[in-house]
Order: C-alpha cells, then sequence, then structure tokens
C-alpha cells in the first residue's frame, strides 16, 4: 500500500469537490448549524429560563454528542458521491487499469471523505467551544470548554463515526446506481447514534468519559467488521461484474 | 507481445470466453471483432488484469496474468481505453490527463511535454482548461484515447473507439490509430467496425464466445469465402452447360447469360474453364474474379457459430 498513490486519488476528488456545490454545502452546513445555533439558543434559553443553570453541564455533553452525528452524517454525501459518482461516470473501470491496488484507491476514497469531514467538525468543534464559553461562563463562573469528555469525544468518537461512515459508504455504494438512493441508504447509519443521544437524554446511559470511551469501543469494532465488508466489496472484479 | 493459450473465462454457468489462443507481435495493431457478447469487453478486461481468468494462460510481454506481482506490472505498461470512455466529467481535459500520468509516476517534465504532445495531436489542446464533461463525444473520446497514452505505454488496448461518433469523429479516432501504427504502437482494437478493421488492422481475430479465426485481413478474406469467377457469354446453351459440369466446378451456378464457380487460383482455374466453353461453341464477352469481403467472412463465420 503506497500512501503517495492513494493521496493522488483523493486530491483527485478534493478537485472535484470543488466543483460540487452540494457537496461543499454538505460538508460545511451542518457544523455551521451546531456551532452557531447551538450557542444562541443556550443563550436564548437561559434568558427565559432561571433552572437551566443546573442542567447546563449535562446539556452541553448533550449537544456536543451532536459533532459525532455530524461526523457520521457528512460522509455519507462525500463518500457516497465520490464512489457513486464515478460509477455514474463510469471512470472508476480505467481507474481500475492502472498500477493503483484496490486498496490504494479505497484509501484515497476514505481520505477524500474523511479529511473534510474531520477538518470541518474540528473547525466547528472550535467555534462551538468559544461561542458555548462565551454564552455560559456568566452561569457557569468557568469556562465549560475545553474539557477531557469533549477531548475524547473529538478525538476518539468522532474519528470512529466518520470511518464507519465511510466503509458504510462504500458498502451502499456498491449496490445503488444513484448518488441520492445512496444518500437515502446511508440515513441508517445515523439511527443508531441518535438512538445513543436519546437514551442519553432520558438517562439511560450517561456521555461522561467512560460511556464515551464504551461507545468509542463499540463504533471501532462495528469499523472493523465493515472494514472486512467494504474491502470485500471494493475489488476490481466486484465492481466490473457485480456492482449495479 | 500478447500470447493466450486456452484462456477461458465463466460467469457461474455462462462461458464468456472458451479456449481463446491467439498471438499478437511487438507492434503490431490487432483487430478483436466479434457479434456483442462474443467475448470481446471480457477477454479485454482479462487481458488488463481487471477481471481473474477461469483457466488457460496469458502473458502480456514477460507477465503472466493472474499473478498478484505482475498484474500491477502489466497495468503499468499498457494503456486502456474503455467502450465508455469514462472521463472525471468535473475535471479539466488538462487535470483528467495529469492525473493519469502521476498515476504511472511521469516525471514533471514528462508529464507537462506528453499532455500538450497528445493534446496538440487531437485538437484538445485549445480546450485543456475546459471541464471535460462539457466535451461532445468525439472530443471525449479523443481525450480518453490521450489518456491512455499519456504514459507512453507499450501497448494500448482500445475497446469499441469508434462506436457512437459520428463519421467525422470516427475518421479522426482512426487517423489517430494509424498514427501510432506508423509509430509501430502494439495495439488491441476491439471493434464491430469491419471496414476499420480492414483498413487499420496488421492481423484480425474472429470471436463468438470461441475463436472462428485469425489471419490477415486478406488470409481471412481468401480463406474462410475464397473467390468467385463470374464468366459472361452471348448465350449459355447446353453444350456450353455440359462442358462445364464435366470440370467439377466448385459450386457452379447459372443465372441467365452468367456462369458461376468458386476458385482458389483463378490464373490457373479459369483457363481451361474458357477453354471448354470455347470448345462447345460459346463466345465469352466478359470474365470477372470476385473476391469475397471480410464482411462476407465475418457474417459466415458468426452465423456458422451462432
Amino acid at each position: 500500500m503506497r500512501l503517495s498513490k492513494a493521496w493522488l486519488v483523493a486530491s483527485r476528488d478534493f478537485k472535484i469537490f470543488r466543483h460540487q456545490k452540494n457537496i461543499l454545502y454538505s460538508i460545511i452546513v451542518f457544523p455551521i448549524i451546531i456551532s452557531v445555533l447551538f450557542p444562541l439558543i443556550i443563550e436564548f434559553a437561559g434568558q427565559r429560563s432561571v433552572g437551566l443553570f443546573a442542567a447546563l453541564p449535562n446539556l452541553l455533553d448533550s449537544f456536543s454528542f451532536f459533532f459525532v452525528i455530524g461526523a457520521a452524517y457528512i460522509p455519507l454525501g462525500v463518500a457516497s458521491y465520490s464512489i457513486v459518482g464515478e460509477k455514474v461516470e463510469k471512470s472508476l473501470e480505467p481507474l481500475l487499469a492502472t498500477p493503483l491496488t484496490d486498496g490504494e484507491i479505497l484509501l484515497g476514497k476514505a481520505i477524500s471523505a474523511l479529511l473534510p469531514t474531520l477538518a470541518a467538525m474540528y473547525a466547528g468543534a472550535t467555534v462551538f467551544m468559544v461561542g458555548m464559553d462565551a454564552v455560559t461562563v456568566g452561569k457557569l463562573g468557568y469556562n465549560y470548554f475545553p474539557n477531557w469528555t469533549f477531548g475524547v469525544l473529538l478525538l476518539v468518537l468522532v474519528p470512529a463515526a466518520a470511518v464507519m461512515s465511510v466503509l458504510y459508504s462504500v458498502i451502499v455504494s456498491s449496490r445503488v446506481n444513484d448518488v441520492r438512493a445512496a444518500n437515502s441508504y446511508g440515513i441508517f447509519i445515523l439511527l443508531p447514534l441518535l438512538a445513543i443521544y436519546l437514551a442519553s437524554e432520558i438517562k439511560v446511559i450517561s456521555l461522561d468519559i467512560n460511556g464515551l470511551l464504551i461507545i468509542a469501543g463499540i463504533l471501532y469494532a462495528i469499523d472493523i467488521a465493515l472494514y472486512f465488508v467494504g474491502t470485500a466489496a471494493f475489488q476490481r472484479e466486484e465492481i466490473l461484474t457485480k456492482w449495479k | 507481445m500478447i500470447d493466450t493459450e486456452n484462456l477461458t473465462k465463466k460467469f457461474g454457468d455462462l462461458t464468456a470466453v472458451d479456449s481463446l489462443t491467439l498471438h499478437v507481435d511487438d507492434g503490431q495493431v490487432f483487430g478483436f471483432l466479434g457479434p456483442n457478447g462474443a467475448g470481446k469487453t471480457t477477454t479485454v478486461r482479462m487481458l488488463c488484469c481487471l477481471i481473474s481468468k477461469t483457466s488457460g494462460t496469458a502473458k502480456i510481454g514477460n507477465y503472466e496474468i493472474g499473478n498478484k506481482e505482475d498484474s500491477l506490472k502489466i497495468r503499468k505498461i499498457i494503456g486502456f481505453v474503455p467502450d465508455n470512455v469514462g472521463l472525471t466529467e468535473n475535471l479539466t481535459a488538462y487535470d483528467n490527463l495529469d492525473f493519469y500520468a502521476k498515476i504511472f509516476d511521469c516525471t514533471e517534465t514528462q508529464r507537462k511535454e506528453n499532455i500538450k504532445h497528445f493534446l496538440e495531436m487531437l485538437g484538445l489542446w485549445d480546450k485543456r482548461n475546459v471541464l471535460a464533461g462539457t466535451f461532445s463525444k468525439g472530443m471525449k473520446q479523443k481525450l480518453a484515447i490521450a489518456r491512455a497514452l499519456v504514459h507512453e505505454p507499450e501497448i494500448l488496448f482500445m475497446d469499441e473507439p469508434t462506436a457512437n461518433l459520428d463519421p467525422e469523429s470516427a475518421k479522426t479516432v482512426r487517423e489517430f490509430i494509424l498514427e501510432l501504427k506508423k509509430q509501430k504502437k502494439t495495439i488491441f482494437l476491439n471493434t464491430h467496425n469491419l471496414d476499420e478493421a480492414q483498413r487499420i488492422c496488421d492481423k484480425i481475430a474472429i470471436l463468438n464466445t470461441k475463436l472462428r479465426a485469425i489471419g490477415t485481413p486478406e488470409e481471412l478474406e481468401r480463406s474462410i469465402c475464397g473467390k468467385s469467377t463470374v464468366i459472361t457469354l452471348e448465350q449459355v446453351n447446353d453444350a456450353v452447360l455440359n462442358a462445364l459440369k464435366k470440370l467439377s466446378l466448385r459450386n457452379l451456378t447459372v443465372d441467365g447469360n452468367k456462369v458461376t464457380f468458386d476458385v482458389v487460383d483463378p490464373d490457373k482455374e479459369n483457363s481451361p474453364v474458357v477453354e471448354a466453353i470455347v470448345l462447345a461453341g460459346g463466345h465469352v464477352r466478359v470474365i470477372n474474379v470476385v473476391g469475397s469481403t471480410l464482411e462476407d467472412t465475418y457474417l459466415k463465420l458468426v452465423r456458422e457459430s451462432a
């Protein structure tokens, strides 16, 4: 596996994305919503509800989990376009006839979906932390962010969710013929994460460091399983003879 | 350069290519003819190491298909033009070629020179910064050919390069292939177009799952359907007819005042026939030797194998 070749594939995809406004929007809209809207909600709700003060730490942790959901959401659009788009253009066949290995092509596709996702999520998280601290420091008396819980969420859980989404998109992309269908099926990968969020809201699970590490462990186990299914689906002969 | 022996590909119960044995020399333009579903694309995909073989052997240069290490080496020395061009539509013509040149480890100088060279040769240099998705079919096909050549491959595989092109674009592509032929590039050309194959190819194979015939265009025309002699007389009477029947001519037919029969070597075989006609009192007006075309050969073989 030559990383330079995988990077070549990813670089080409980045160039393509520059001409695809839909992909650019799908990358930047979600983090903007979380990082700007949520501090505004806290500010607005804080002016109306006196009881918000006690619930604030839990609320901020819950809001933070949206970065995990976002990390799973963004690659759905990017990876689906990156693979199904090539299928539609039929540009995979000449690419497969080059000295690139299947693994290098797949890794390139994964990088092109992962890097923008992580960059968008980390940039959004920075704005989120600054915004949240600005609106909560008066009530809490200290800056809530950065903290270890959010650090674990960003550095351990967000990449796990993003990788899971990319691998799932590869598998879905091998079975559908258009980007919309890939996105529609892709949404299913968000359901477990939404379930975790709801479970935390009704106090079934806790999104503290231990809780996040357990969730991360489960996601990485899923990543490994999806990796084997994804790499089996992304093989030259499969792509040329069995992909729809 | 390309050698296959009993190369076979099966998809489940379906045999797509059956025991294909052929040889393509270095610098040769090899035409691969066959109807839809004959196994042409499957053969090219096997030779380009895109799909596995079921049995048999095949070598590209000194590398063997099916061997994992050799597969990468084979893909390094070949260029491939698929039947559906497969350009990246959201990249410019230049970027499409630049990406492929980088994959093949061309140096920066080599990349720049080759991209310019092939885009100029194919009349696309002025459009180098235009997105490939905005190109016409003919321009896309030309760009796909340039993409396959940008790393200077030893062998070029082309799958139906002129299919679906307007006559003018098809002519440009054909002329370009002829230019490559002059440069002694080894080309494996899948095509439906018999006229194209006859004009461009040094050697032709006709495939319909199994190999039906192989040879130069002239050899195929001669060996499969042969030639016919058509003699036009003033009148074909019983005496002339009896004289001709005594000669045991192959596929003798009489239509009005025309007598037709198959010949292998017209120079030798026609003289005794004319002599017999004259001795029987016939008056010969015109003698024509009619050769079968590649189309006759192709249709005969394909119908026989259907």
